[in-house]
């Protein structure tokens, strides 16, 4: 006990080292089992303030663009407006309110954080759970899809951006609805892979991409991005293709928080289908 | 002493900043990263205790963690740097040691001699930092770019703030 006393204290060096390398793995599998236990550091307080303090100084570099941007945004919905349009007078024409619910809700947020030169990135957002946003929740800006939110405080909330190893968001091309999962290779911010799509599909370079219902977590129909380029890998039955997303990660500053009303519903049934499947 | 001290921490402390606030928003094609703040590690002077620098790198690590939202990895990264040095310096010293009062820069020590120190504790940095991030074997080659390509900028990077910053004399 004396002898292995000696050695320790003899090459604490090495065992120091050890030790530390060992609270980093800790620290590592600690925080990154899947993402419900995950817990980011950018919501916390501190890191987000300095995060928000930078962010706002940014902003002002923005300003036009932003400006110009809502601008724009505001008019097209201007052309939503009631006043826009014409009253019919005409009794068939009009909708009784009670034939539809609403589903999704919007959130506005604005980015304090934000990275794309990493193999995960996320956005840390200056909303929370008590504007009631939550896990597993859309985000998009005026342009296309953003990521999904991991994790909430009260105050902010980090959303797994497209640009991560594990992001897997069904997505379709607009024009004959075949889909599949869009992933991202690590390679260039602007891109992301769309895979499995099936060889009979008429693709073309410029087509739309879009969300897909299937995913479960974005509406139908919000603007991903467009095919660049597309190809089929050796020994696969499938088509894999590069697609330039819509919106610019690397610029984005106002976002969309977008609230299912359904979703739980809707996931406590599959979930409740899937156990009946699997007794 | 207490001066050459201070004068650590306060670099340990904009480099962070720097590091966090700029250099991470910088994006040259998702292979070349862009880590200058190791730099704290590598410029400390020769007759630190090398428990010392082990420390030092681990918090280092720690900091940068807590912006990076990556619990655990540039610690991980940035301990085995520290833990290297040691090593490193040992084997590359000089035959009659290091001369008191000289630090491990590209102005004291030469160009040459400062690639191959601060290259090598880049690429051990790096390559613990793109493996342990990816943690998955089906990109080892893509990592193995990214690990190069990223140690390259890193260390034009440090090359230039020290020519920037850390020059004595003053050229007329």
């Amino acid at each position: 006990m004396k002898n292995l006393l000696a050695f320790v204290i003899k090459h604490n060096f090495i065992f120091i080292f050890f030790f530390l390398q060992a609270v980093c793995a800790w620290l590592m599998v600690h925080n990154r089992g899947f993402q419900g236990s995950r817990v980011l550091n950018s919501s916390n307080l501190v890191v987000a303030n300095v995060y928000e303090t930078a962010a706002n100084t940014k902003e002002y570099f923005y300003l036009k663009q932003e400006n110009d941007k809502l601008a724009l945004e505001n008019a097209i919905l201007r052309n939503y407006m009631k006043s826009s349009y014409a009253i019919l007078p005409l009794k068939e024409f009009k909708k009784n309110d009670t034939l539809y619910l609403e589903q999704y809700s919007f959130i506005n947020a604005k980015v304090v954080n934000s990275s794309v030169n990493k193999r995960r990135n996320f956005l840390t957002l200056n909303v929370g759970s008590r504007e009631g946003v939550a896990q597993d929740m859309a985000v998009m800006t005026s342009d296309g899809i953003v990521g999904i939110v991991t994790n909430v405080s009260a105050n902010f909330a980090s959303v797994m951006s497209l640009l991560h190893k594990d992001v897997r968001v069904n997505c379709q091309l607009k024009k004959d609805k075949s889909y599949g999962p869009l992933i991202w290779d690590g390679a260039d911010y602007r891109y992301c892979l769309l895979t499995d799509i099936p060889t009979h599909s008429k693709i073309r370079h410029g087509d739309t991409v879009l969300t897909s219902e299937l995913s479960g977590i974005f509406p139908e129909g919000i603007m991903v991005g467009t095919i660049e380029t597309y190809e089929r890998r050796q020994n696969e039955s499938y088509y894999t293709a590069k697609v330039k997303l819509s919106a610019d990660l690397k610029k984005v500053n106002h976002v969309y928080v977008i609230k299912n009303r359904l979703k739980t519903e809707r996931d406590s049934l599959e979930k409740a289908t899937q156990k009946q499947i699997d007794d | 002493m207490t001066t050459e001290i201070l004068k650590n921490i306060a670099r340990f402390i904009v480099l962070v900043l720097l590091q966090v606030l700029i250099i991470q928003n910088i994006n040259l094609t998702g292979y070349m990263i862009l880590l200058p703040y190791v730099m704290v590690i590598l410029i400390l002077p020769f007759e630190t205790n090398k428990l010392i620098v082990l420390l030092a790198s681990f918090l280092l690590g720690v900091f940068v963690d807590y912006f990076y939202d990556s619990s655990g990895l540039h610690a991980a990264a940035c301990t085995a740097m520290g833990f290297s040095r040691h090593y490193v310096l040992k084997y590359i010293a000089p035959r009659d040691g290091y001369d008191i009062g000289v630090k491990p820069t590209v102005e004291d020590m030469g160009l040459e001699w400062f690639l191959r120190y601060a290259g090598t504790l880049i690429l051990i940095h790096h390559f613990f930092l793109f493996y342990l991030e990816i943690f998955r074997f089906s990109e080892f080659f893509s990592t193995l770019l990214r690990v190069i390509l990223s140690s390259i900028g890193t260390f034009s990077l440090i090359y230039i703030i020290q020519l920037l910053f850390l020059s004595n004399k003053r050229r007329v």
